[in-house]
């Protein structure tokens, strides 16, 4: 066995579900190589290094690979993989992973596993489908086993500070992208944590009824609750009153913090598959009859508007 | 038998298209058993030329590799400028096909697509794409493969006089071979387990009650 993650990073960070790739990766046993590609990634490689479990960092450095088009990517990971002899390719199931990992999966010519939430054995792996209501075990015959994995389904690996594993470039070639040009990106910034990573999440639906009272009432409760991120339910991202990199669900963001708050969502099985996993789940809907009440640990049925704010007093106390 | 939510997304975009005079034909695709006609009757109702289904009847092996490789097969042969695809399935939730095509083809990508314009010329797109942090906007020549997230578009439903009409648009069967495939996965599915349910747990009367128990009970504030 012989690992191969693929490490998402913005240049200046490595993103959070990297490290929980690099923990799925150590569940299969034999050593991990990270692979970094990017316009600069010297600084990443040495953050990489640093990451418990990582045996090896291998860079990939030029224009070609800048803002991660799976064009470039998908080229330069086959070419590592065969150099390598790698057996398996692991990335997190993020925007990125997804777009890049099937792509890698065509060029090696074998079937790739998505959404990954559990390692039986080198071969053998565990995936929800139907939104989450059954989970299926599945052995792969494939030469290199390409897949993605859940992050919240497995920890983030810790960070030791020092570098520990050897950093090397991978041997050149032409990746350069064809036919596709990266225009801009439109990034939301906010001082709350990653909705993915965050231990607390307060996520609002359509209940909220506008977009003004959307954020009204997911601001207050997120305030009064440090360190929590806002989410929203597909309906509520539909009726445009949040942005859609907030959607929780089947097709959105998986979650799985420690406590759920959930204001005026309804609870349709697509959104309950995106954040099932939660420790806690809490839900605050003045409609009784919300499906969500039936998996929730604690449901009030009151008005929002009454709830919100005196929910962020209670929390004061 | 209905069609996949994305992919009726996907489908819409193409007619739209050719309603602006910018596509000049949409055919619909689906790979299945004989029920898969209907799914491309709907498609025809809904707006596409003609459909074409590709005939297999073995789900445990129509896996995405297997998919994409047949509808490279159909690329090739009607070589059409663009390929739209609904961004994953519903059932088995992979979210690999589009993926996977564009990577046969070595064509360029555009995935999760939440907006997609054609130039005049009709030689690129730019399409905005929904990722993690928010959204993402590419410059893709065709030919090209797109798959469609939930905002690109809402579809139309079909009318009584167009789901007719599609009963006399052309629908042709292929099988796998005549696209030179065949069709086999590397993946075999071990089992299907129902997930752990969770129970609902209690209704409590005041937000004072609530705060309480996810302090004392709960403990996680």
């Amino acid at each position: 066995v012989g690992t191969l993650v693929l490490v998402e990073h913005d240049s200046k960070m490595v993103k959070a579900g990297t490290f929980s790739a690099i923990t799925a990766a150590s569940k299969l046993g034999g050593n991990i190589t990270a692979l970094v590609a990017g316009k600069d990634v010297s600084e990443i490689a040495s953050k990489v290094a640093s990451i418990d479990g990582v045996k090896a960092v291998l860079t990939a450095k030029g224009d070609a690979y800048a803002n991660s088009l799976p064009e470039a990517l998908a080229p330069l990971i086959s070419r590592v993989v065969k150099a390598g002899n790698f057996t398996h390719v692991v990335a997190p199931a993020t925007a990125f992973g997804k777009n890049v990992t099937p792509r890698v999966g065509a060029l090696l010519d074998v079937q790739p596993i998505s959404e990954v939430i559990a390692i039986q054995s080198p071969d053998t792996f565990v995936r929800p489908i139907y939104a989450g209501n059954a989970l299926t075990t599945v052995q792969s015959s494939d030469s290199v086993k390409v897949m993605t994995v859940r992050t919240t389904a497995f920890p983030k690996a810790a960070s030791s500070g020092s570098a520990a594993a050897s950093i090397s470039e991978t041997p050149a070639g032409d990746d350069t992208p064809k036919g596709v040009k990266w225009l801009k990106e439109e990034v939301s910034t906010s001082e709350r944590p990653e909705l993915d990573s965050a231990k607390i999440v307060v996520s609002g639906g359509r209940g909220c009824g506008s977009k003004e009272n959307f954020w009204k009432v997911t601001e207050m409760v997120s305030a009064a609750l440090p360190g929590s991120a806002i989410g929203a339910s597909r309906a509520a991202v539909d009726a445009g009153f949040a942005p859609n990199d907030l959607q929780i669900g089947q097709t959105g963001k998986v979650v799985a913090p420690e406590l759920y708050l959930a204001l005026g969502v309804s609870g349709a099985i697509q959104h309950i598959a995106g954040m099932k996993d939660a420790k806690t789940i809490v839900v605050v809907n003045k409609d009784a009859e919300a499906p969500f009440f039936q998996i929730a640990d604690y449901g009030l049925v009151d008005d929002l508007n009454k709830a919100a704010p005196a929910l962020v007093a209670a929390l004061k106390k | 038998m209905s069609m996949n939510p994305f992919d009726e997304i996907a489908l819409e975009q193409a007619i739209q298209l050719k309603e602006k005079g910018i596509a000049t034909e949409v055919v619909a695709v689906s790979v299945g058993p004989q029920l898969a006609t209907e799914t491309l009757r709907t498609a025809l109702a809904l707006g596409a030329d003609r459909g074409i289904h590709i005939a297999y009847d073995k789900p445990e092996v129509v896996h995405p590799l297997s998919v994409a490789k047949l509808l490279r097969g159909v690329v090739l042969k009607e070589k059409p400028s663009l390929v739209l695809l609904g961004k994953q399935a519903i059932d088995d939730d992979s979210n690999q096909t589009g993926q996977l095509l564009a990577g046969l083809l070595d064509w360029p990508q555009g995935t999760f697509a939440s907006s997609v314009a054609l130039d005049e010329k009709k030689t690129q797109v730019t399409l905005t794409r929904e990722i993690d942090g928010g959204l993402e906007t590419l410059l893709i020549d065709l030919p090209a493969v797109l798959t469609a997230d939930l905002r690109l578009n809402t579809p139309r439903y079909a009318s009584l006089p167009n789901i007719i009409k599609a009963k006399k648009k052309p629908l042709e069967t292929l099988k796998p071979e005549d696209l030179q495939v065949e069709v086999k996965s590397g993946l075999k599915i071990l089992k299907v387990d129902e997930p752990p349910k969770r129970k609902g747990g209690v209704i409590v009367d005041s937000v004072e009650a609530l705060v309480d128990k996810l302090r004392n009970e709960a403990k996680v504030i």
